[in-house]
């Protein structure tokens, strides 16, 4: 194993200035999918604890840009770039990106170099908000923070030099001829598998919330405090998602500019999909469609559209969705019910489940012979490299930072024991629930 | 029980690459790919077993 420049496939030829141009706007708006993921997370909690969720998500969204332009963005690297390479097999194994630390080179980086880091600060945010959903009402701020350290300082590079940096599972297609090599044009592994995923481990470690899985019977419901931050969370990210997705595909995909408006249709119509399944199923289930499931559908749909919606055709992106919509309410209430999972945004489902099946609907999809096995591969590196490494970090991480909240912090609520005072000062909070 | 199966799915992804540099053709590669990915889900599901709280 040696550091030297890895044999990635050629770069796509220079963008022009209208597709710079194009891009940049589109991640300038791609933070509303950051922020409609916020509140669907806050939403979704209690509004003893709503106030330490927005702030959570502020603080570790900053935490993860501050240490990725430190130390993640050259461990992510970029093709072409220095590489930890591994020579086995007759191959070449790019394995971690060795470069660009504390942004280094930036100025002399081509534009489309310095827009793809943009996109890599935006996708870590957004990683590192996905567990702060699923550790609701329990998981301290500073452990939020140490964990986006880990996160966004070796986790999320790690994936994100095998997928984007010209890294070995990007190489795929040139190494074994699998079609071109794993796909992931919008981050549905290394953004939204890898959180999912982190949220498993989070939910794991952690525990359920108090009172969440009584000795005899089913589990307590705890509904989120606010159903309008959530359905409004779904809509701002609706935005944020058409614009990430477009701006992925010119990115990662090299799709031309002509190509953006069917991207953007499939992203809409994957996320329609899912939610008109998820609302037929629950409204079949329980008489009623449930709201925060169907707005866990919407997001799964949009979650699962980030691998696809730059290679697939209207109908199959609607097909996509569709899946992800009936699989989703279904899956969320048998992590709660047969598996004990306490996880209040439905992160592991939304985002862990869905990402990996965007993934493998890819697959099917692209129209490279061998495009399966690819994706197949990827998402056996997923649950057999990163899932580990995630929960040996958080277990670690835990022994120094413990992630759970005491037990008198946690019946005072985290806006009080965390950040002494409430998101709703005016709301009188009855006493059942103070100390149920 | 609890960490067994998370030992278990690294090994089901050493299972996926060594499929990738033994076998060149498509169907046994395949093969092999979803044996690890196999053991990789095995893995997951005695993980959640193990992890599942006490309840009360």
């Amino acid at each position: 194993m040696n550091p030297m420049p890895p044999m990635t496939p050629a770069p796509a030829a220079a963008m022009s200035d209208v597709a710079i141009a194009v891009t940049l706007v589109l991640l300038l708006l791609a933070p509303l999918a950051i922020a409609g993921l916020t509140l669907i997370n806050t939403g979704l909690g209690r509004s003893r604890s709503a106030a330490q969720a927005m702030l959570g998500s502020l603080f570790l969204g900053a935490v993860a840009a501050v240490v990725f332009a430190i130390a993640g963005a050259g461990f992510a690297g970029l093709p072409g770039n220095w590489a930890v390479v591994l020579h086995a097999y007759g191959k070449t194994w790019s394995i971690l990106g060795l470069g660009g630390f504390f942004l280094h080179g930036l100025g002399s980086a081509t534009p489309q170099a310095q827009l793809g880091l943009l996109f890599e600060i935006l996708a870590v945010v957004m990683a590192v908000l996905v567990p702060w959903g699923s550790g609701a009402d329990r998981w301290r701020l500073a452990a939020g923070g140490a964990s986006a350290v880990v996160l966004a300082g070796l986790v999320f590079p790690l994936a994100a030099h095998w997928i984007w940096g010209g890294g070995w599972l990007a190489a795929l297609g040139t190494n074994f001829s699998l079609g071109a090599g794993f796909l992931d044009g919008g981050g549905a592994a290394t953004v939204h598998a890898l959180g999912g995923l982190s949220a498993l481990a989070l939910v794991w470690i952690a525990g359920p919330r108090r009172g969440k899985f009584p000795r005899e019977g089913l589990s307590t419901a705890i509904p989120g405090h606010n159903a309008v931050y959530v359905q409004f969370g779904c809509l701002l990210a609706l935005v944020g998602w058409l614009a990430w997705n477009a701006a992925s595909a010119i990115l990662w995909l090299h799709a031309p500019l002509t190509a953006l408006p069917g991207t953007a249709i499939n992203t809409l119509l994957s996320a329609a999909g899912a939610l008109v399944a998820t609302f037929t199923v629950t409204r079949a289930r329980f008489g009623k469609p449930d709201a925060s499931l169907c707005a866990n559908g919407w997001m799964a749909g949009l979650v699962a559209s980030c691998a696809y919606a730059g290679l697939a055709t209207p109908a199959e992106s609607l097909f996509a969705g569709a899946v992800a919509g009936i699989f989703t309410p279904l899956l969320v209430e048998g992590l709660e019910l047969a598996l004990s999972i306490d996880d209040p945004s439905g992160a592991v489902t939304v985002h862990g489940a869905a990402g990996l099946w965007g993934l493998l609907a890819a697959g099917f999809f692209a129209p490279q012979p061998g495009q399966m096995l690819a994706q197949l591969v990827g998402v056996a590196a997923l649950l057999g490299v990163i899932f580990p490494l995630i929960y040996l970090l958080y277990a670690l991480l835990n022994r120094v930072v413990a992630f759970r909240v005491d037990p008198d912090g946690e019946r005072m609520g985290m806006d009080l024991h965390e950040l002494g005072g409430g998101a709703y000062p005016e709301f009188v909070i009855h006493r059942d629930e103070s100390y149920r | 029980m609890k960490y067994a199966g998370l030992l278990v799915m690294p090994a089901g992804f050493l299972l996926t690459l060594a499929a990738l540099v033994l076998f060149a053709d498509p169907p046994r590669r395949l093969a092999f790919v979803f044996c690890g990915l196999a053991v990789e889900v095995m893995g997951l599901i005695v993980a959640v077993r193990g992890h599942m709280p006490q309840r009360g």
